[in-house]
């Protein structure tokens, strides 16, 4: 049985590479990656947690989340198709739009 | 042997993260993730949790990359990340924020009290997980409500206009 600390170190490692790769790349296929990355870290500490109370609620709690993924990975593609037909580039410095 | 085991898949996992951030190709950042995602399944069957190890490669590995892998090649990017970088300090700064944060991290989870003696894992699908038809079904059927939404909103959004 491996110590739920161990699975938490992970998850912080692997939240942290996450968004360093939110904020460091310029790409924006590869900043929803390391959102997902960021995701799934988020996931394993949740199931780390749920091992505690021995019931199954951190495991629907985590379907519950993949279920969300999936949906914002579909509408965040589709976003940036529309980005990069109406621009013919997909930098994220270009879109500052929104910007205060 | 399960401690050697879990670190083994760790170091995979840490690496494939890795390799996703600093790798400037797109599609090897993608193959990256998938190694990632499947070392993430790989902890959960660790765990006794082999229904959400499947689940996991079925709807990330599989679904959600193969999303990412079609939108990838749609869009032939690359072309971003060559040339000089219009924000680079700011970048920079990305690096000792990233180091703030993984030690923020670190000391919530050194100081959160310790678990108390862990059960048995719960067994997969047919006990444990039927929660889901009963405590959590009203999230569960809202879940539905979100797919469908989330489909009509990108065919909307993908619709080529005339």
């Amino acid at each position: 049985m491996i110590p739920e600390a161990y699975y938490l170190a992970l998850s912080a490692v692997l939240f942290t590479i996450g968004v360093a790769g939110v904020l460091v790349r310029r790409n924006p296929l590869v900043i929803f990656m390391s959102i997902e990355l960021a995701v799934n870290a988020a996931n394993l500490a949740l199931v780390a947690f749920g091992q505690r109370s021995g019931g199954a609620e951190g495991q629907a709690l985590v379907l519950f989340v993949m279920a969300v993924a999936a949906a914002e990975v579909s509408v965040g593609l589709a976003i940036i198709v529309v980005i990069f037909r109406a621009r013919q580039r997909l930098s994220i410095d270009d879109l500052s739009l929104l910007r205060w | 042997m399960a401690l050697a085991a879990f670190l083994l898949i760790a170091t995979i996992a840490v690496a494939a993260a890795l390799g996703l951030v600093l790798k400037r190709n797109p599609i090897h950042g993608a193959l990256f993730l998938v190694v990632n995602l499947g070392s993430i399944a790989a902890l959960y069957l660790l765990m006794g949790y082999e229904f959400l190890a499947f689940a996991q490669v079925i709807v990330y590995a599989g679904a959600i990359m193969v999303l990412f892998v079609f939108a990838i090649m749609v869009l032939i990017p690359g072309k971003e990340e060559t040339g000089p970088d219009p924000r680079r300090p700011w970048r920079l700064l990305a690096g000792p924020l990233a180091a703030v944060l993984l030690l923020e991290l670190v000391v919530v989870v050194a100081a959160r009290r310790a678990a108390p003696a862990a059960p048995p894992p719960p067994p997969g699908f047919p006990a444990g997980l039927s929660i889901l038809f009963t405590d959590f079904l009203f999230p569960f059927e809202l879940t539905s409500v979100l797919l469908l939404a989330a489909m009509v909103g990108v065919l909307l959004l993908a619709r080529r206009r005339a």
